[in-house]
């Protein structure tokens, strides 16, 4: 039943046939004559490190266009993050470290941030990369004209200067903690070929030049994006010359191309990951399979404006009577952890001592009983004042958050509460539902942030239409500590002022953890000098210094 | 006959307008725009920036008044600028000021998907039409029966599961075919005439896919088409003069039994430009559906507005295209038509 009503509301969403397509591969396989590949060779010795060779990726969507600022979408940043640089970037255990910058100074008054460049930048054309390339992408990131969603952030520096060519200062209103992050996020583009463009039609956007590692060689539209080793890059040269990246929307076709052999790499679902991966020995000697921290949790929220959720006890109660686990290992076949704050585990902002809420039935029971929720009318459903304990759960089509829901639904059941289930469009959940604050239960995700300053999800000030404390979390002691971590850059200090907030958080019930699921990227054995185990940056952090040795290449022409 | 014509194009005018009137207000009816769509649940973003994203777009104006803004713009045939995908030109290509030149996106995707469609079509009529005459042949017997249940299975079956079944059986288990996408990769650097066999190669499995599940409806035509004209008089008469039973069969049944033909291959033209989102989703082929399908789902109302004014107004030509052909074909309706 629950499988065909999956089938239904999932019929158009591509995403939804690769885990039946990994089925039915399953099913068939047995019927198919398995020969071994004709190709045998053995991936698994390691060789010198030698310059040279193609990397192929699929993306699932194709970007708009190549400045990150404008095109907004994450196939976009994908690509671009291999052709601009940051001033400042996250290292493997996610501390900020300089990339364009070789470092940078704070002001005693924690208001002015001066970034040093490293010497000698240049673009991919050859021309010198300045301070003045900084000062151009900040005018264009702030200007009134820029079609950007992104540019809050840098709206709050009241001064912006370049005291020479290898120097670019920014001076707030008041310390802003968020700053530096910010600054990792913002790719400096040139001015020297943007400066008499309108930025929102420029051509450059298909056409960009960068100063990292990649360069743009050809993107044949709505098929592939080649890059090609930036001979001018001044980060250091990338071992590997070539990645393309095919443009392929749906995942199970992605998965037969990995398994042909055609792409290198792609992220697996957990299906792919925990089922398909282990009984296929001949996979599994291509590949090579990662684990690493997804960059999003999972959470029911509860419309804190509406009765019963503004009882911490019915919240508390919903939290207990939910098994976490259960939905781990039931929607991620046990491929995702349990959060009890919202930041990466094992990063600095993580507060160790946090723990989930336990399941334990019992004690939701209880708590609901001294809220006065109690089954009066033998119905099984528990009421209060005649009135039924029943909510809708308010979700978007996507796969694993409508499996959790039906997991929640009938947890929730057991203990005397009637749960319906809800699947709607993206854009229409937004505009209809979020914005204007008519739900009772979403169910959703927020990004597990790098940076820990969530103001703008937390903050009682935060909740008119359009902003993200949609939910109406109101609490002057989290209020207090979110504005006091703006205002301190010291890493430690504001270390300290978050592990109170993640507390705080925890004890109100506003939302209920559910899980962060892990990324699971399975990459060709070809690729050497990939760190197993992924750092908490994931795979990805030293994709430059990943080398395919001469015998493993890809003969260039019989890519298919 | 001309006064005909003439008088059909003018009345196409007002029925173009109220199509995209009542588009218009659909599109605008559903929640939601380009602003909470693109980045919308991003913290990083803010509401005043939705806003002027808005008021750019003249997305914060009444929908009457975008839809006069959009008449008046389309009426110099200017499709527009696509929201979501960096004011790519909607249509048709435009050169900026240094001479880059960026290509509209239906320009870019209408000849594959019209490619892929056109072969397809001729893949169905080449199968379609020998199988509705055996058919009919062969009322009752057993290769009507065969031949119905078989492109019966081909209708029934969902086309994606097929797809994905063949492409692991010729692309994974055995190295015939490629899987997806529309070129191997480098593969312009070879000579033309290996570029296309390489093309080829790629459509193979979408072109026979969309032609096996599209098999059901002509070649039922035809089966039907033939069984109304056999029972004809004039053909128990030319069968009675003693004419071989090959010429009864293609020269006198099978021409009259094509004529309805003439009406669904005009209503099929607009379908020529419409591709399917779950095949090119699947085979990775950047056509019309996909289009259509990402800007639907994005707000991207100026891609979504370009699509089904040129639908409409190829559905509108199609008609008048197989009336017209209708006419040519058979003389009673031209008769009718000129009196």
């Amino acid at each position: 039943m629950f499988n065909y009503k999956q089938y239904q509301s999932q019929s158009f969403k591509h995403s939804a046939y690769s885990s039946l397509a990994g089925l039915l591969i399953i099913m068939t396989l047995s019927a198919c004559d398995q020969k071994p590949s004709t190709d045998h060779i053995d991936y698994n010795p390691t060789a010198p490190i030698e310059k040279g060779g193609t990397m192929i990726d699929a993306l699932s969507g194709e970007p708009s266009g190549l400045i990150a600022m404008i095109a907004g979408e994450s196939s976009a940043s994908a690509i671009a993050s291999n052709i601009f640089n940051s001033l400042l970037k996250y290292d493997k255990n996610l501390e900020l470290t300089g990339e364009l910058a070789q470092s940078w100074d704070i002001s005693s008054d924690q208001r002015t941030i001066t970034f040093h460049l490293k010497p000698n930048l240049k673009w991919a054309d050859g021309e010198p990369l300045t301070s003045n390339d900084v000062m151009f992408t900040w005018q264009t990131v702030t200007d009134d004209n820029t079609r950007t969603p992104y540019g809050a952030d840098y709206k709050l520096v009241i001064k912006a200067e370049t005291p020479d060519k290898n120097t670019f200062r920014v001076t707030y209103a008041q310390p802003y903690a968020p700053a530096l992050d910010s600054w990792s996020g913002l790719h400096i583009l040139p001015k020297h070929l943007l400066q008499n463009q309108d930025i929102n039609t420029s051509s450059f956007a298909r056409n960009p030049v960068g100063s990292h590692y990649y360069k743009l060689d050809q993107w044949k539209s709505g098929e592939s994006i080649s890059l090609s080793r930036n001979e001018n890059a001044t980060q250091g040269q990338a071992n590997i010359d070539r990645l393309v990246s095919r443009i392929i929307p749906d995942r199970a076709a992605q998965f037969l191309e990995l398994m042909a052999d055609n792409i290198d790499s792609m992220s697996l679902n957990s299906i792919q990951y925990a089922r398909i991966f282990p009984a296929r020995p001949d996979l599994n000697e291509k590949f090579s399979l990662y684990k690493e921290l997804g960059n999003s949790y999972t959470y029911l929220g509860f419309n804190l404006k509406h009765k019963p959720f503004d009882d911490i006890r019915v919240r508390k109660a919903i939290n207990y009577a939910i098994d976490k686990q259960e939905i781990i290992d039931g929607v991620l076949l046990g491929l995702g952890l349990p959060v009890a704050s919202p930041y990466k585990p094992g990063t600095r902002w993580s507060n160790p001592k946090l723990k989930p809420y336990a399941y334990n039935p019992q004690k939701a029971i209880e708590l609901l009983k001294a809220a006065g929720f109690e089954d009066h009318d033998g119905d099984g459903i528990l009421d209060k004042d005649g009135k039924p304990l029943a909510f809708e759960i308010l979700t978007n089509q996507n796969k694993e958050r409508e499996m959790s829901a039906v997991l929640i639904q009938r947890r929730l059941k057991e203990i005397g509460i009637d749960v319906k289930i809800r699947v709607v469009e993206w854009a229409t959940f937004i505009s209809r539902f979020i914005k204007t604050g008519d739900f009772n239960v979403v169910l959703l995700g927020w990004g597990l942030g790098v940076e820990p300053d969530q103001y703008n999800i937390w903050h009682s000030s935060q909740q008119a239409p359009g902003q993200f404390n949609f939910i109406g979390y109101q609490n002057k002691k989290v209020d207090h500590l979110l504005e006091k971590g703006r205002l301190e850059l010291n890493p430690d200090k504001r270390m300290k002022i978050y592990h109170d907030f993640a507390e705080i958080l925890l004890e109100d019930s506003p939302i209920v953890y559910l899980y962060a699921g892990y990324g699971l990227p399975a990459m060709h054995k070809r690729i050497k000098g990939i760190d197993n185990p992924a750092p908490p940056a994931g795979i990805g952090h030293n994709a430059y210094e990943w080398f395919i040795p001469k015998p493993y290449r890809r003969n260039e022409m019989s890519a298919n | 006959m001309l006064s005909y014509l003439l008088k059909r194009l003018f009345w196409m005018v007002p029925l173009l307008v109220g199509i995209s009137l009542i588009s218009f207000l659909i599109m605008h009816l559903a929640p939601g725009d380009i602003t909470s769509t693109e980045a919308g649940f991003n913290p990083k973003t803010s509401e005043e920036s939705r806003q002027k994203l808005r008021e750019m777009y003249n997305l914060d104006k009444p929908v009457v008044v975008q839809y006069g803004l959009w008449l008046k713009r389309i009426s110099k045939l200017d499709f527009g600028h696509s929201f979501a995908s960096h004011q790519k030109p909607v249509f048709w290509e435009e050169k900026d000021k240094d001479g880059n030149i960026t290509k509209g996106m239906i320009q870019e995707a209408l000849p594959i998907t019209l490619l892929i469609n056109v072969l397809s079509l001729i893949l169905i009529i080449a199968i379609a039409l020998p199988l509705g005459v055996i058919s009919a042949l062969t009322q009752n017997k057993l290769p009507d029966r065969a031949i119905t249940i078989f492109v019966f299975i081909g209708f029934a079956i969902p086309g994606f599961w097929l797809a994905l079944m063949l492409m692991y059986w010729t692309g994974v288990s055995h190295h015939w075919l490629p899987i997806s996408g529309l070129h191997s990769l480098g593969s312009d650097k070879l000579p033309w005439i290996s570029q296309v066999i390489d093309t080829l190669h790629h459509l193979t499995l979408p072109i026979l896919i969309s032609g096996l599940t599209g098999l059901a409806g002509i070649s039922l035509f035809v089966r039907n088409g033939m069984l109304d004209v056999l029972h004809q008089d004039y053909i128990t008469t030319a069968r009675a003069k003693g004419l071989p039973e090959n010429t009864v069969v293609y020269k006198h049944a099978l021409r009259n039994a094509l004529l309805p033909l003439i009406t669904i291959f005009g209503l099929s033209i607009p379908g020529l430009i419409g591709g399917s989102v779950i095949a090119e989703s699947i085979f990775a082929i950047p056509g019309m559906g996909k289009l259509f399908y990402d800007a639907v789902l994005m707000r991207d109302f100026p891609v979504i507005m370009g699509i089904l004014t040129i639908g409409s107004a190829l559905t509108l030509l199609g008609n008048l295209l197989a009336d017209l052909a209708y006419a040519w074909a058979d003389p009673r309706v031209r008769k009718g038509v000129s009196s």
